[in-house]
């Protein structure tokens, strides 16, 4: 054999071939603990086309709009108010994580408090706010307003310290104070990223408003429910349908408002 | 003449024990353009940007205005700052901002947040720049966004922001080495007809040593951290220009 030939270009990884190897056998035995069988499927399409069929047709009686109505009021009022707070408590938030701009010790301080915005989900957060507040949608608010917290100052952070230190630097030169470099020297960067941000986060709030309720949040999610529970199948149907178009409309007016402050 | 600026044993290490400026000290007047020239690496942008302490010196002090720059901190260092202009090698304009509102970034140091905030500027401010915008020859840009311009408009815009501040001295870091050889001598006119109208000292660091031969009344060349040459251009010769630079085929054509 030559020496050309000995020369293997691509050497076998065999810590990598053992990884994917025991990958796979975790995958055989998680599928073997699922317990899926034919028998299980079938009985589960049947079970599905009932409940298909106790949905039809959604009930779209007075009474139930009215419930519908109050409900989607206060899972808006509830998405608004948590995004505005959000928004309002992200900005100081965000400036003080970004490490481009503040000493070491103050930015590792805000990004513990991101972390901690971020490390449970919206409805485990509701959770524990139900128990601190009581049940209702002052409960949902405060869990979105953390949630929000997390998300936009954590992506703010990130845009603020991949702006252009050059335009910063210049306004720094003219002798100008912490306040004026950050009005004229980076929010000029930054604002239109910013504003994307808290536009997906009123999206998203939107969505999340209908799923605090379930914990007991208050808003349609609530609604939502009870009605699950009381085998109101048609009735369901109805506030899916109505969470579809609020969220359809939401897309259609944040993509509105990306295009505005471009 | 009396100095407006006296330098003294200024040293500068970016990493411990591995000078960038080796003891430098300089005295400029309270007039007319001071050229730096010297090769790339040699510590002209540290020297400059101690001054107005965009850099922390290690060591030395930087007397200005009866003050020594080199230990001002909090507010004296932004009052000392909003008193000296700069011009950066890429403009360093805030691209998104119009060029009016560049300009007026000029005044920060006198505006509070909240008015720059509201753009609510001086009235006397909002003249001065539109005045100023016109003497650079761009009173038509005020409006348009700062990443509109070119080159040469944007260090316009950059030099006259450098003005709006009233600057008792203006430092120019590479000024035109962004910029084709003729935007370079418009901008250096540009930049040698405002501080002579205005009375202004103006320390400008610059690669093209034709350009600081031309347009100043003093050339210091600097080599490896020192300074190697001090003089008006008549004095500088080939010898000297071996000194900054180094090495000998680059003179020869």
């Amino acid at each position: 054999m030559s020496a050309a030939a000995a020369r293997t270009p691509f050497p076998a990884n065999w810590t990598a071939r053992l990884l994917w190897s025991a990958l796979a056998l975790y995958v055989l035995y998680a599928c073997g603990i699922l317990d899926v069988s034919w028998d299980r499927f079938v009985r589960g399409l049947d079970n599905g086309g009932k409940f298909l069929g106790r949905m039809f047709p959604p009930d779209f009686s007075h009474q139930k709009l009215e419930l519908l109505r109050v409900g989607m009021v206060e899972s808006i009022q509830i998405a608004v108010l948590s995004t505005a707070a959000g928004i309002v408590l992200s900005l100081p938030l965000g400036l003080l994580a970004a490490r481009n701009l503040m000493p070491g010790w103050v930015s590792w301080m805000a990004r513990g408090t991101i972390a901690l915005c971020r490390s449970f989900h919206p409805v485990i957060t509701a959770i524990l706010f139900v128990k601190a507040v009581g049940f209702g949608a002052l409960a949902g608010v405060l869990a979105l307003v953390v949630a929000s917290m997390g998300f936009i100052s954590k992506l703010f952070a990130e845009a603020i310290e991949e702006m252009s230190l050059k335009q910063v630097e210049a306004v720094r030169a003219t002798g100008a104070g912490f306040f004026n470099v950050l009005v004229m020297g980076v929010f000029p960067q930054v604002i239109a990223r910013f504003i994307g941000f808290c536009v997906y986060q009123l999206d998203s709030n939107l969505r999340n408003s209908t799923m605090v309720g379930i914990v007991g949040g208050g808003g349609i999610g609530a609604t939502l429910f009870t009605a699950y529970q009381r085998f109101d199948y048609d009735f369901v149907l109805t506030i899916l349908l109505a969470i579809i178009a609020l969220i359809m409309v939401a897309e259609i007016v944040s993509a509105q408002l990306r295009k505005a402050f471009q | 003449m009396s100095a407006s600026l006296v330098i003294r044993g200024l040293r500068k290490e970016y990493r411990p024990g591995v000078p960038v400026l080796r003891d430098v000290s300089l005295e400029v007047g309270g007039t007319g353009m001071t050229a730096i020239i010297g090769p790339s690496g040699t510590g002209k942008s540290t020297l400059i940007r101690c001054i107005n302490r965009l850099v922390d010196p290690t060591a030395g002090e930087i007397l200005f205005g009866g003050q020594d720059l080199a230990r001002l901190k909090g507010r004296a260092l932004r009052e000392a700052r909003r008193r000296i202009g700069m011009v950066f090698q890429e403009y360093n304009l805030v691209e998104r901002l119009s060029v009016i509102e560049n300009l007026l970034c000029g005044r920060l140091g006198y505006v509070p947040a909240w008015r720059a905030w509201l753009r609510r500027f001086p009235p006397q401010d909002v003249a001065r720049a539109f005045d100023l915008l016109d003497a650079v020859g761009l009173g038509e840009f005020a409006t348009r966004r700062a990443d509109a311009l070119s080159g040469g408009q944007r260090q316009r815009v950059g030099i006259a922001r450098a003005i709006m501040q009233d600057p008792e001295l203006v430092l120019a870091d590479e000024p035109t080495s962004s910029l084709d050889p003729k935007t370079s001598v418009e901008i250096m006119e540009l930049l040698a007809r405002l501080a002579r109208e205005r009375g202004i000292p103006v320390i400008v660091n610059i690669h093209n040593v034709e350009l600081a031969r031309r347009f100043a009344e003093r050339i210091v060349g600097m080599s490896q951290g020192s300074i190697v040459f001090d003089g008006p251009p008549g004095e500088l010769q080939e010898n000297h220009l071996l000194a900054i630079y180094g090495g000998q085929g680059w003179l020869d054509a």
